[in-house]
């Protein structure tokens, strides 16, 4: 069972992370110049929101199969800020450039403000697809003790007196 | 023929053995390997939904393909140096994994096919090439990229 699930986490990322690379970069003007900004979003914007629910799912059943291993690793906690991270991304790009997407919608290079949001969702997914791979290493899990009294303290451990 | 001496080479190599002994190396790889296949993902999508007709419908295949292409080839060549590098850490398990084995056929088969059918079909005229036609590349392509996906995630389950 949980290797089904991890592989429909993974293999579904190529679905919802694929596009929204793909739509990033047409953020930052680097593909599909010549489609407007609003095409893209119409278009693929159902099968973002698809396979982001699938990968919320499943991310949410590989969480309950191991949930105080995951709530204790320092890579879930991140992975989680992360997420937080690039949900407020969205939103500012939405209710402030997006707002005025129909003044910069066919420009082959999208005005800074969006570039931006595009550049910085790049490197919180970036950041998110790394970290939530390394859930899986266990160098930095709190019953490998010792560890860094930094490490214990992102990851929440409880150290015993030692 | 057996092709385990080649295997063995590749245990033996001095690159295999640096990445096999190393804590961090083969997490690093995989790293990498991971966030190449989130852009082949979208670049490998992008153009065969709108060869089935969805997504990107308003524009030209040619054009799509046209600009998925850099994104392609970039991160296809990224998949392979890092594949090659977690091949390398631990060839002996790949010789007797039947998921790799899988893998490998259909990522053989998906190279030939995208570079050769796939690309002939997104660059001709649209009106001369049936839509059943498109469907059916875009069908294939997704149905061996699946198998190159699923068959790595499965070389990690299994023994």
């Amino acid at each position: 069972m949980y290797p089904l699930v991890e592989s429909a986490h993974v293999l579904t990322l190529c679905l919802f992370l694929g596009l929204a690379v793909m739509l990033d970069l047409r953020l930052l003007g680097l593909t599909l110049v010549r489609v407007p900004m609003s095409e893209i979003k119409r278009r693929l914007g159902p099968w973002m929101v698809g396979g982001f629910a699938v990968m919320v799912i499943t991310g949410a059943m590989l969480f309950y199969a191991i949930p105080v291993r995951s709530y204790q690793s320092i890579w879930f906690r991140i992975k989680v800020v992360t997420l937080v991270l690039a949900g407020l991304n969205a939103l500012v790009f939405h209710t402030t450039i997006d707002r005025r997407i129909a003044e910069w919608d066919r420009d082959p290079v999208p005005p800074r403000a969006a570039r931006r949001a595009g550049a910085t969702s790049l490197v919180l997914w970036a950041i998110i697809v790394v970290a939530g791979r390394m859930i899986a290493y266990n160098w930095f899990d709190c019953d490998k003790q010792p560890q860094r009294a930094i490490v214990n303290a992102i990851a929440g451990c409880v150290v015993g007196p030692r | 023929m057996s092709l385990l001496p080649f295997f063995q080479w590749a245990e033996a190599t001095s690159l295999g053995t640096a990445i096999r002994t190393s804590p961090w190396a083969f997490a690093m790889i995989e790293s990498f390997h991971l966030l190449a296949l989130s852009v082949i993902g979208g670049a490998v999508l992008i153009v065969d939904l709108r060869l089935l007709g969805f997504g990107l419908r308003k524009q030209p295949i040619a054009e799509v393909a046209q600009n998925a292409r850099p994104w392609l080839i970039g991160s296809l060549t990224v998949m392979l140096v890092t594949g090659v590098g977690l091949f390398l850490s631990e060839p002996t398990k790949c010789y007797y994994s039947t998921p790799f084995a899988v893998k490998m056929t259909c990522l053989a088969l998906v190279i030939v096919f995208t570079f050769t059918v796939r690309r002939r079909v997104t660059m001709a005229d649209e009106g001369r090439v049936q839509p059943m036609w498109l469907k059916l590349v875009a069908f294939v392509s997704l149905a061996l990229w699946f198998g190159v996906g699923a068959g790595g995630r499965w070389i990690g389950f299994s023994g």
